[in-house]
C-alpha cells in the first residue's frame, strides 16, 4: 500500500468538501474491494474519506408506501439479518446474506457495492430488477439509468449515494452460479413480481454488466413458472468468456438460475 | 497400551500455541535494526536484460542498498543447484542451466528475482524496487512442455539444446514392445497432470543477521529441512562455512515440498546481510507466492496397457513429458523419474513396463516436489488406465484389479521397486463394503429420477514413503543420504529432551514423537520434549518430506531409545543387585522380574548423573543418539472409492461419498493420521476438480491469486469415511508405513474415474470445473443424438 491521508467524515456534506479538497481522493465506505486494490498496490489514492461513521446514511426504514429504504452505509450483515427487509423483499435479504463470506458481509455496504459496479457484485442484479431508486447528495437515479457499464455508474466525481429505495415486490428471489474460485457471481439472477409486472436482471454474465432479460420478463407476465422461462437465453455473443467460463456457458447459467429463481420466488 | 503410546488418539501438544495466537513463526521475529527487503521481479517471461537502473531508487528514503546479481557473481555466490543427477538414457548427464538468486542478464519467468532492495522500513524497500528501472530486451517466450520440444521453439539455455533437460527411460524397451506385439487387448490414453501451486498458509520467510565478532550468519526461515538447507548455503551457495552458519526454521505454517528447497531469496538475504551490516527480513506476499513458490506436477502423458486374452496385464508403456519450468529446483529432476516411473508397476503384477520420460525447460515457474511428488503423477496413469481398460474388456473396474493385483510378498516389479508387504484385497473389499458398492445401482436410479447424473470410481494407490535407503538413492543419482537421526537426552530428574532431525510444520512431530517415547518408558507425554528445527541444536537431519518422518525419522528415535533403556537397565540392574537381564520397563518403573524389587526412571536417571555409584567403568549420565537408515522404502497402499452426481444444467460435481480404506502399517496416533488423511484427500480433491495453473501465451501467470486460483473449501467436500487395515512394514522397528502424502496421491483418479462413470465417456482433463464437464455433456449429447 502507499501512503494515503485518511480523514473521518461526520456529515455527507463534510465528506463531499473533504473529497473536492483532496488531489485525488477516494470515498472510502466498506473498503472490501478498495483497501485489497491499494494493498496490492493498483490503487494510490492521496485521500481516503471514511463514509462509515455518517449517521444519516446507515439503517434500514420500511416507508408508508411498503418500500424499504436502506442507508448506503449499511452493511450486507444488517440487510439480510432486517426482519422488514426478509418479510418484503426475502430476495434482497438472500442475496444480501450470500455476498462474500462473513467479513465481507460485517464491512462491506450496499452503496460501496453500487458505486463500484462490479460486474459480477450481487446488487445491481437487485435494483435493476426492483426498480430501485438510488438517492445521492444531489439527485435522485433510476437503476436502468445509473448502472452505465462496467465498473461504471451515472455518478459524478464529487457523487456520495446515501440511499437507495427498493419498491415492494410481492415476489423476489435471486440465485446465483458462483465463480468456483473468487465466488462472485458468474451468473446472477434476481426475479422480481413487482406492480409493474414481471422483472429479470442478470448479473455476472454480460459484457457490459447487469441487464435485463425482456423476453422472460413477457413470458412470466403471462406464466410465473419455470417453464416460463426455460427455453429463453441471452445471446451468447453479449456474454463474458474467460477461463471460467465460456460466454456459451455463461448464456446456460442464466437459463438455469433464471428458472431456479421463479422457482424459489413461487 | 500406554494410555499416550502408540495407537492413542492424543490431543496435539502443539496446538494450545497455534490457535491462541502464541505459534511463534520467521515472519514474527524482529531483531534491532533490522531492515527489509523487497526484490525486484521480472516482468517478463523471456526477456534479455539490457540494463538496471538504480539510481532513482537509491536517493529514496531509507534505502541501504540495492544489491543485483552481477555484484552476487562477483561476490561469489554460487549458482542454485539440482541435488539429484539424472542421465538420459544415451548417458549422458542432464542439461543444466544456470540458476543465480539474482538473474542481471536473462530473466526466463515472470517473477524471477532480478534485484534486492533493503530498506529501513518494508513500504520504504517496496517503493525503492518500484523505482528501479529494468530495460528489457522481449525473447519469444514458450510455456507449455510439448510447445517447447518442437523445432524452432525458443530456445531457453545454451546447455539444453532443443529444452530438453534429459531424455530418460526405465524399465525393458524390446520385452515391454514383445508383450504389446502378441496382446489381445490394447487400451491407450492420453492423460494429462495439471499443474498446482501448493498455497501453504503460511509465505516463505527468511530473517538473515551476520555478527561480524565471530563472522557467524543465522538465518531464521521457512524450511521443512534446515540442515539440508545449511549444508547446501555451505557447499553450494559459499555464503559460510557450516560452522559459521546457523539456520533455524521455527514454527513453519505448512509446506506440502514447496519448503524443501532453497529459494533463491534466502541465499540473497544471508548475501546481503553482511553487504549492509544489518539483519536483513523478507517475507514472501501471496503474490510473489504464487509466482515464485516451486510449483507442482504439470505433466503431459500417453499410456499403454496390454492385456491377454484372459485380461491378465503383460505390458505397460508410458511416455511422459515434464514440464519442469524456467530452471531446476533442487530435487525437481527426481521427481518425474525415480518418484514417479518407479511406481508405474501400481498394485499390479506386471511383467514388462517400459517408461520414457523427457524434462523439459519452459518459461514458467520452477517445478518441483508437491505433495506426493511424482506418486501422484503415477497414480493417476495407473489408476485412469485400470478404469478404462476394464471397462473395454467388459469387466467390473473392481474384478479387473482384483485378477491383476500382487499377491504375494516380496515383489520385485521391472522398475526398480520390491514391495515388502501388503493385502491389497483387503483395501478394496474394506473399501466396497463401506461405500456400500452393491448399492450403488439403486443409488444411480433415484439420482436419475431427480434429474442428476451419478457416478463411481475407484483408485488402488501405492506409494514409495520412507524415503530413502541412502545406499540405493546414491546409486540413482542422489546427492545425499537420506537417514535419519536422533538424539534421546535424559535429564536427571527423568524428563526427556528428543532431538531429532525430522521438521514438524503440521504433522503435530511434537506429539506423535512423544507417544513413542511414552510407549517405550511409560513416562506421560508432558514430560518428553521434541527439539526440531534448529542446527545449533540438532547436530544433523534430513528434514521432513515423502511421508518419511515416521518411518526414518521415527526409527532412529527408537534406536537411540534402544540405546538409553539399555544402560538405564545396567544401572538399575547394579542398584538392585539384579542381573541385567532381569530388568523389565513399565510404567516409568525399572523392575526385577518376579520380585517387587523396583526403581522409578527417575531415581536411575537421576543415580546416571549423581555417578556416586555406577557400575564399574560406566561414564556418567543418560544421553543417546542413533543414526537410522531404511532398508527399503515403505509402500503405504489402499483403495479410494467416490461417488459423485452430477448437475447436467450446470456441470456443477457433488462428491456425495468418500471412502478412503488405507495401509498405512502401524498408526501412532489415528486421530493425526485421519487429519493427514483429509488434508490429502482435500488437497487431491481439489487437483481433481478445482485447482488449475494457468499462463498465457506470453508466460504471464493467469491464476496468480485466489481470484482465479480455486482452492478447495470445506463445501468443495463431503465428510470423509476413513478406513484402515494393516499390514506391519517389516523394514523399520516400528512397522511404519507413512500416511503424510496417500490422500493427494490417491485421490485424483478415483474423482475422475467416478466423473466419467458418471457422464458415460472415457476422457476427461483435469480439472473437472462446472464449465468443462457441462461441455463434456454437451459434446456427450450432440455425438449420441449424431449416432
Amino acid at each position: 500500500m502507499y501512503e494515503t491521508k485518511y480523514h473521518r467524515a461526520s456529515t455527507v456534506s463534510d465528506a463531499a468538501a473533504m473529497l473536492k479538497n483532496a488531489d485525488d481522493g477516494k470515498l472510502l465506505s466498506g473498503g472490501q474491494t478498495l483497501i485489497p486494490t491499494m494493498k496490492q498496490r493498483l490503487a494510490a489514492p492521496s485521500d481516503l474519506i471514511d463514509l462509515r461513521h455518517i449517521d444519516e446514511i446507515s439503517g434500514i426504514t420500511k416507508q408508508a408506501d411498503g418500500s424499504i429504504r436502506i442507508g448506503a452505509a449499511t452493511c450486507h450483515a444488517d440487510v439480510a439479518g432486517n426482519a422488514d427487509v426478509r418479510a418484503a423483499l426475502p430476495g434482497l435479504a438472500d442475496l444480501a446474506g450470500h455476498i462474500g463470506d462473513p467479513h465481507v458481509r460485517h464491512m462491506g455496504t450496499l452503496g460501496g457495492s453500487i458505486a463500484n459496479n462490479d460486474p459480477a457484485a450481487d446488487y445491481p442484479a437487485a435494483l435493476l430488477a426492483l426498480g430501485a431508486t438510488i438517492e445521492t447528495n444531489k439527485r435522485e437515479f433510476t437503476a436502468k439509468d445509473f448502472f452505465t457499464g462496467m465498473f461504471e455508474t451515472a455518478l459524478d466525481e464529487d457523487e456520495i449515494v446515501t440511499a437507495v429505495v427498493f419498491p415492494a415486490a410481492s415476489h423476489t428471489a435471486y440465485v446465483k452460479f458462483p465463480n468456483p474460485a473468487s465466488r462472485y457471481a458468474m451468473a446472477g439472477v434476481f426475479v422480481a413480481k413487482t406492480g409493474s409486472g414481471a422483472r429479470v436482471a442478470v448479473t455476472g454474465a454480460g459484457q457490459n454488466g447487469v441487464f435485463r432479460m425482456p423476453d422472460m420478463e413477457k413470458a412470466l407476465d403471462g406464466n410465473w413458472s419455470a417453464d416460463a422461462v426455460a427455453s429463453m437465453a441471452p445471446a451468447v455473443d453479449d456474454m463474458l468468456s474467460d477461463m471460467h467460463g465460456t460466454a456459451a456457458y455463461r448464456a446456460n447459467l442464466v437459463t438455469v438460475m433464471a428458472k431456479r429463481a421463479v422457482a424459489a420466488a413461487a | 497400551m500406554a494410555a499416550e503410546g502408540i495407537g492413542a488418539r492424543v490431543l496435539r501438544k502443539e496446538d494450545k500455541r497455534f490457535i491462541t495466537g502464541n505459534g511463534r513463526y520467521t515472519d514474527d521475529m524482529t531483531m534491532p535494526r533490522m531492515g527489509y527487503a523487497a526484490f525486484v521481479r521480472s516482468t517478463h517471461a523471456h526477456a534479455r536484460i539490457k540494463s538496471i537502473n538504480t539510481d532513482e531508487a537509491m536517493k529514496m528514503p531509507g534505502v541501504d542498498a540495492v544489491l543485483n546479481g552481477h555484484q552476487l557473481v562477483a561476490d561469489g555466490i554460487g549458482n542454485i543447484i539440482c541435488g539429484w543427477m539424472i542421465h538420459s538414457k544415451d548417458g549422458s548427464p542432464m542439461n543444466m542451466g544456470a540458476y543465480r538468486a539474482l538473474e542481471s542478464e536473462t530473466v526466463r519467468f515472470v517473477g524471477q528475482a532480478i534485484a534486492v532492495v533493503v530498506a529501513d522500513t518494508l513500504q520504504q524497500a517496496r517503493d525503492a524496487a518500484e523505482a528501479v528501472i529494468v530495460d528489457y530486451e522481449e525473447l519469444p517466450t514458450v510455456v507449455d512442455s510439448l510447445d517447447a520440444l518442437k523445432d524452432g521453439a525458443p530456445q531457453l539455455h545454451p546447455e539444453a539444446a532443443g529444452n530438453l533437460i534429459y531424455d530418460w527411460e526405465i524399465g525393458e524397451e524390446a520385452a515391454t514392445n514383445e508383450a504389446f506385439a502378441n496382446a489381445a487387448h490394447i487400451t491407450q490414453m492420453d492423460l494429462d497432470n495439471n499443474r498446482l501451486v501448493p498455497n501453504p498458509m503460511e509465505p516463505r520467510s527468511a530473517l538473515a543477521h551476520f555478527d561480524p565478532s565471530e563472522e557467524h550468519y543465522t538465518l531464521y526461515t521457512t524450511s521443512q529441512n534446515p540442515h539440508v538447507a545449511r549444508l547446501v548455503l555451505s557447499a553450494f551457495y559459499n555464503v559460510a562455512p557450516e560452522n559459521k552458519l546457523r539456520v533455524v526454521a521455527p514454527d513453519v505454517g505448512g509446506g506440502f515440498g514447496s519448503k524443501i528447497f532453497i529459494y533463491p531469496e534466502e541465499i540473497a538475504c544471508l548475501w546481503a546481510t553482511k553487504r549492509v551490516g544489518r539483519p536483513v527480513k523478507w517475507t514472501s506476499d501471496r503474490t510473489e507466492a504464487f509466482l515464485t513458490d516451486a510449483h507442482g506436477r504439470d505433466h503431459h502423458t500417453t499410456a499403454e496397457l496390454a492385456l491377454d486374452a484372459n485380461n491378465k496385464i503383460t505390458g505397460f508403456r508410458v511416455k511422459t513429458v515434464a514440464n519442469l519450468g524456467a530452471y531446476m529446483s533442487l530435487f525437481s529432476s527426481s521427481v518425474p523419474t525415480y518418484l514417479y516411473a518407479t511406481l508405474l508397476s501400481g498394485q499390479y503384477n506386471i511383467p514388462n513396463i517400459y517408461a520414457n520420460v523427457k524434462a523439459v525447460y519452459t518459461n514458467t515457474a520452477p517445478v518441483d516436489a508437491y505433495r506426493g511428488a511424482g506418486r501422484p503423477e503415477a497414480t493417476y496413469v495407473v489408476e485412469r488406465m485400470m478404469e478404462t481398460a476394464a471397462k473395454e474388456v467388459g469387466m467390473a473396474p473392481a474384478e479387473f484389479r482384483r485378477l491383476n493385483f500382487v499377491r504375494e510378498f516380496p515383489h520385485q516389479t521391472p522398475v526398480i521397486m520390491a514391495y515388502d508387504a501388503g493385502d491389497y484385497e483387503a483395501s478394496l473389499d474394506q473399501a466396497m463394503n463401506a461405500i456400500d458398492y452393491n448399492g450403488f445401482a439403486q443409488r444411480r436410479a433415484q439420482s436419475e429420477a431427480a434429474g442428476k447424473l451419478r457416478g463411481i470410481g475407484m483408485s488402488c494407490y501405492i506409494e514409495a514413503c520412507g524415503i530413502a535407503p541412502s545406499q540405493a538413492v546414491g546409486s540413482l543419482g542422489a546427492g545425499v543420504g537420506l537417514w535419519e537421526s536422533a538424539e534421546v537426552r535424559v535429564n536427571a530428574v527423568g524428563t526427556i529432551e528428543v532431538l531429532t532431525g525430522s521438521h514438524s510444520h503440521g504433522q503435530g512431530h511434537e506429539t506423535t514423537f512423544a507417544q513413542l517415547v511414552s510407549d517405550r518408558l511409560g513416562l506421560p507425554t508432558d514430560s518428553i520434549s521434541i527439539v526440531h528445527g534448529d542446527t545449533d541444536k540438532v547436530q544433523m537431519g534430513m528434514g521432513t518430506y515423502g511421508s518419511r518422518s515416521g518411518a526414518v525419522g521415527m526409527s532412529a528415535i527408537s534406536k537411540a531409545l534402544d540405546k538409553v533403556e539399555a544402560k538405564a537397565k545396567k544401572i538399575a540392574a547394579h542398584l538392585m543387585e539384579a542381573s541385567e537381564g532381569d530388568i523389565t520397563i513399565e510404567n516409568g518403573e525399572l523392575k526385577v522380574a518376579g520380585t517387587d524389587k523396583k526403581l522409578s526412571f527417575t531415581e536411575v536417571s537421576l543415580a546416571a548423573y549423581t555417578a556416586h555409584n555406577l557400575p564399574e567403568g560406566m561414564e556418567p549420565g543418560l544421553k543417546e543418539g542413533a543414526f537410522y537408515d531404511p532398508t527399503n522404502f515403505t509402500f503405504p497402499a489402499g483403495c479410494y472409492i467416490c461417488e459423485v452426481e452430477v448437475d447436467p444444467d450446470t456441470g456443477v460435481v457433488s462428491i456425495e461419498n468418500f471412502v478412503a480404506a488405507d495401509d498405512f502399517g502401524t498408526i501412532i496416533n489415528p486421530m493425526i493420521v485421519e487429519g493427514q488423511v483429509h488434508g490429502g484427500l482435500v488437497q487431491g480433491i481439489g487437483q481433481a476438480m478445482l485447482e488449475h495453473t494457468q499462463y498465457d501465451e506470453d508466460g504471464q501467470l493467469l491464476t496468480a491469486s485466489y481470484m482465479d486460483y480455486a482452492m478447495p473449501r470445506a463445501d468443495n467436500v463431503p465428510s470423509f469415511k476413513l478406513e484402515t487395515t494393516v499390514t506391519e512394514c517389516p523394514g523399520n522397528p516400528l512397522g511404519m508405513k507413512g500416511c503424510g502424502e496417500a490422500g493427494a496421491i490417491g485421490s485424483p483418479p478415483a474423482v475422475i474415474n467416478a466423473i466419467t462413470d458418471a457422464l458415460g465417456i472415457r476422457d476427461m482433463t483435469m480439472p473437472a470445473s462446472p464449465n468443462r464437464v457441462w461441455q463434456l455433456i454437451q459434446d456427450n449429447g450432440m455425438k449420441q443424438a449424431a449416432e
